[in-house]
């Protein structure tokens, strides 16, 4: 009754493999095994979670992971995975868990927007022989000059946070991600001049020295949080909600919470973190304004504040009240948003698309005529360049990458974080695990990463005759969308292609 | 000179580099061909202890070379800082084991000593243990006072 | 400046390598009474045994006094020295002055007094190239050879003619083979292998007396041969010193410069004596490494760079008819025996130190991370000894250690 055929199979290719078994030494889910009788590898593929860590390092390429060809008798109701978790949680009693974002088939709105360029009357720009601005601050904009009895500018521009180009690292706690992770981010935001977020685990002391590139958050657990954390960072991130797990809070196993985790959180070690679903003491726009006041008053209102929320039904009629709830910035994160465990249900169910979430925030805003009093973040799955700038086109000031900052240090999205046994030393606090990833390299990763998405968008730009950010933010005349119903389209403010 | 270090608080105990060495060092074009069913005889070598503790030791092309200046039979010289072995002159006698420091020299089977070289004959510019090497644990770098 | 060398060895080309890295412009000569390019002595038996050959056993290229600027006078003997004139005169009349001088002039075979020895035909030594090649000459399958001395040069020259000849025997006074580097057992270990080889041993004795083709031992018996090969030892070249003045006991006397009692003489080598670093005593270490490093001290000290060898080590590696054994240091001390099957490894510990080991067989893999640790002086309390004695590995060193050495 219990047994369920592994979802993947090994295939090892014997006339390829030489037996060095670094798929053994490097598989901390011991799916390999070397048999020094017949002197050749084994797998226990029951155990295998298709992280292609030992596909990777395979010297020999005798390695590949397909997904088993193990069948029911089809049923287009039924599929294998619904009736294999129903076995699971007869067996169990418990809520399913998975990690990273929403695997299932909605529609990426990103893949049916098409973007612009200019032809003949509006020349395009070569952004290799012309300036292209890729900078942008993120804060309150203040809607006219004021000056004094002299006629000298009266400074007291709200505070900004300055990018060299519109990415940020989305928050991930140290504890859901390693050391070596987090110092990876922080050592790539600082080298290129953008910001990486703690998220709710507090922030490890080794890293306050990349606190200008730093952005802290405060959740509902209030982990880590006190009056030098605040202080650190460049900005304040509130997390009201989560894309992977809107109306939950997170969850991180005591298994993770270890020495310096532990220490970082000022929990003690081995106890489960449990963030409360709300902030407790949050039931209304104008208790939120208390906490951004206060933080804004600990930090001696020097640095923004940001308040994130998942996209969820009435998100615009959300980031109005936050726009007046003296926050500077809003952050708005998608149901494709990863995350380290969520309820299945919740990740696979709840939520929006951020593509919709933020042309109604943007939209809202303008009406309201309140857009400048903030800037609008969004996260939940930028997979590329492209997407970015869509995002730009529909409203955005800039965008948190998680899932594609990840994927670039080596995750290969198993989504088997909540296991804590990370082949690629990212969602892992084993120490054995974590080593595996050198920030070094970690940090060049994200670097060129960050540095090829600039490049394309400054292409993508130039090539529709725009050479600047600013300029292109909620610019959707440069978007057009194919194969959308007219209600889309009218949610997301663009003409269908053609038009 | 350029040299070959190792940061042992990188190094995974993978044991790549052993068999990259191997495939370097074996002439042929192919891994599995070089390798498979093989006992592998690499010039550098990984040590491993269960509370994970891992790192590779190779020869460190020292300036004084003590091996260079052991060798009974003049067999050992220097190419360009590279510490090299002459197979057609060595006899095999095992002074140079005796005194290097580091492990570095190792019986090559058929009577030879062999070493590590930098893979000077069969590279790109980078030796196959350090290209290899999935977290720059082993680094290939010009040092200060090296 | 004008530097003379004398010799043509290990000693001699540390020298001039050790001159050149100072100075690269001075004159050198180099003088030496054997007539051929330097080549490598131990590897005499490598040759009769078809090991290696003339060209191969060359211990520089060809192109080596070239390179280095050195005047090669080779098949030219010096015969005196004279300290205050600084010059030496050659056997043909000719002076050649210098500036800086190193003798080099290594050792010669100790043939000792017995009665009848002197009119037994077919009587070799062992150490130069030319002895090789006259006693190649001699060899025949039907011979039966006997070898005076189961010393490293006694045994070397036993491996490399057992092939070629009829039979060898071999004697010695001492009651084990090997006894100036291996202890008993490990002596006993070797001796079993070689016997296995086919050759026949008389130890604890020796010959008495020589007849025409025939040894009375002192035991009693009696060994036929048609080959003598002396090899019970050898004495340090020590008169060109001795003769000017300069100090000299068993081997000519420097200090750790390599500078003898002579201003501006130096020594180094086979001919002279050095400090046993692990007992503290002068000593004359007749050793390829030993006397390369003492010549490139010197070369250095020469050519006005400060330089000290004070890190001589008794050291061998050998191989006899497969069979490989590495010592170092002294056998002093607390020993720390482990035998199997495949390997014997002795230890020897004083005041918590390393002073010297002995590995026989299958396990002389990394044995140079115990000769370090004399050399060094390594207190063993800062290393994992445990762990090092069952195989030399560096995760008996502390991670600092390491970093030093590999990072």
């Amino acid at each position: 009754m219990e047994w369920i055929y592994p979802e993947f199979e090994v295939i090892r290719d014997r006339d390829r493999c030489i037996a060095c078994r670094v798929c053994e030494r490097q598989c901390a889910n011991e799916v390999h095994r070397y048999d020094p009788e017949t002197k050749k590898m084994t797998a226990d593929e029951s155990k295998c979670v298709s992280c292609h860590r030992c596909v990777a390092l395979c010297p020999t390429r005798a390695l590949k992971i397909v997904k088993s060809g193990h069948t029911f008798r089809e049923n287009a109701n039924w599929s294998r995975q619904s009736m294999e978790e129903i076995y699971r949680q007869a067996g169990s009693g418990g809520v399913l868990l998975s990690s990273m974002g929403n695997p299932k088939e909605y529609p990426v709105y990103w893949d049916k927007l098409l973007l612009n360029a200019s032809q003949v009357t509006n020349p395009p720009i070569d952004p290799l022989r012309e300036p292209m601005e890729t900078k942008t601050f993120l804060g309150k904009k203040p809607t006219r000059v004021r000056r004094d009895e002299q006629g000298r500018i009266v400074p007291g521009l709200p505070p900004q946070l300055e990018l060299s180009t519109p990415i940020l690292f989305s928050a991930m706690s140290y504890g859901s991600i390693s050391y070596n992770a987090h110092q990876s981010l922080a050592q790539a935001a600082s080298e290129l001049g953008i910001f990486y977020n703690t998220g709710e685990g507090g922030l490890h002391r080794d890293f306050y020295q990349y606190g200008a590139n730093t952005i802290v958050q405060v959740a509902s657990g209030r982990f880590g949080v006190h009056k030098d954390y605040l202080n650190a960072g460049a900005a304040i991130e509130i997390k009201m909600g989560q894309g992977a797990k809107p109306g939950i809070g997170g969850h991180l196993p005591g298994a993770k919470i270890t020495g310096d985790v532990s220490r970082t959180r000022m929990i003690p070690a081995g106890t489960d973190a449990i963030s409360p679903a709300p902030h407790h003491d949050i039931y209304s726009i104008e208790d939120l304004r208390q906490l951004v006041y206060s933080l804004k008053e600990a930090t001696n209102y020097q640095k923004p504040v940001i308040v994130k929320i998942a996209a969820v039904h009435n998100v615009a009629a959300i980031a109005s009240g936050i726009a007046r709830s003296g926050a500077d910035v809003i952050a708005i994160d998608g149901f494709r948003g990863g995350t380290g465990a969520a309820p299945t249900r919740i990740r696979d169910n709840v939520g929006i698309p951020i593509e919709l979430a933020l042309a109604a925030v943007d939209q809202r805003l303008r009406e309201e005529g309140i857009r400048n009093e903030v800037s609008l973040l969004v996260g939940g799955s930028i997979r590329s360049s492209a997407d970015l700038l869509k995002a730009i086109l529909l409203g955005a000031d800039g965008a948190y990458i998680g899932t594609a900052a990840l994927l670039a240090l080596g995750c290969h999205l198993c989504r088997s974080c909540h296991s804590g046994r990370c082949n690629w030393g990212i969602a892992t606090q084993r120490p054995d695990l974590v080593k595996r990833l050198n920030p070094e390299v970690g940090a060049k990763r994200l670097v060129n990463l960050v540095t090829a998405w600039t490049h394309e968008l400054k292409e993508m730009m130039g090539g529709m005759g725009i050479n600047s950010i600013e300029a292109a933010r909620g610019n959707r005349l440069m978007l057009r969308g194919v194969g959308l119903t007219d209600a889309e389209l009218r949610v997301l403010g663009v003409k269908h292609a053609g038009e | 000179m350029k040299r070959v270090y190792v940061r042992e608080e990188w190094c995974l105990g993978c044991h790549l580099c052993e068999y990259n060495c191997a495939f370097s060092n074996s002439g042929q074009d192919d891994m599995v061909k070089a390798l498979k069913d093989k006992d592998i005889r690499p010039r550098i070598h990984v040590e491993d202890r269960a509370d994970g503790v891992h790192f590779a030791v190779s020869c460190r092309h020292c300036g004084d070379a003590l091996c260079l200046k052991s060798c009974i039979a003049g067999a050992i010289s220097k190419r360009d800082g590279v510490v090299c072995i002459d197979r057609d002159k060595c006899v095999g006698c095992y002074t140079c084991v005796l005194v290097c420091p580091y492990g570095a020299l190792r019986p090559s089977g058929d009577g030879p000593m062999e070493k590590c070289q930098l893979c000077l004959d069969s590279a790109a510019g980078e030796p196959a243990c350090v290209r290899g090497c999935p977290n720059r644990a082993i680094v290939f770098e010009e040092k200060e006072g090296a | 400046m004008g530097y003379v060398i004398i010799g043509n060895s290990a000693a001699a080309i540390g020298c001039v390598e050790g001159i050149r890295r100072v100075d690269k412009e001075g004159e050198i000569t180099l003088i030496a009474s054997e007539k051929h390019h330097t080549y490598s002595r131990p590897l005499i038996s490598y040759l009769l045994e078809g090991k290696t050959d003339l060209e191969r056993m060359k211990y520089r290229p060809d192109s080596f006094y070239r390179d280095m600027g050195v005047d090669a006078r080779l098949g030219v003997t010096v015969t005196a020295l004279c300290p205050r004139e600084r010059k030496v005169v050659c056997e043909n009349g000719e002076e050649i002055p210098y500036d800086k001088l190193l003798v080099a002039t290594g050792s010669a075979p100790f043939v000792p007094e017995i009665p009848g020895l002197e009119r037994v035909e077919g009587k070799f030594t062992f150490l130069s190239l030319a002895d090789a090649q006259a006693l190649e000459a001699a060899l025949t399958p039907e011979s039966r050879v006997f070898i005076l001395g189961a010393g490293l040069i006694g045994l070397k020259c036993a491996e490399g003619i057992a092939g070629r000849v009829k039979s060898v025997e071999i004697a010695d006074l001492a009651p084990q083979i090997l006894p100036s580097i291996l202890d008993e057992r490990a002596a006993r270990r070797v001796q079993n292998h070689l016997e296995r080889q086919g050759l026949r041993f008389h130890l604890g004795d020796t010959a008495a007396r020589f007849e025409k083709g025939r040894a009375f031992l002192k035991s009693g018996g009696t060994v036929d041969f048609d080959i003598l090969v002396v090899a019970v030892g050898v004495r340090p070249n020590v008169s060109l010193v001795k003769d000017a003045g300069g100090q000299a006991a068993r081997g000519i006397v420097t200090d750790d410069t390599g500078l003898t009692t002579l201003p501006d003489v130096y020594a180094a080598g086979d001919c002279c004596e050095s400090v046993d670093l692990t007992t503290g005593e002068r000593r004359v270490l007749a050793l390829l490494p030993n006397a390369y490093l003492q010549g490139e001290c010197a070369g250095k000290n020469m050519a006005g760079l400060p330089a000290r060898f004070d890190q001589a080590v008794a050291m061998n590696a050998m191989g006899l008819f497969g069979l490989h054994l590495i010592t170092a240091g002294s056998c002093r001390g607390e020993a720390l025996v482990q035998e199997d099957g495949g390997a014997y490894k002795a230890f020897f510990v004083e005041d918590g130190l390393l002073k010297g080991y002995i590995l026989v067989g299958d396990c002389l893999e990394n044995a140079g991370v115990y000769t370090a640790l004399i050399r060094e002086r390594t207190p063993l309390s800062t290393v994992d000894f445990g762990l090092l004695r069952e195989r030399p590995q560096f995760l008996a060193f502390s991670r600092e250690k390491r970093r030093e050495m590999f990072a």
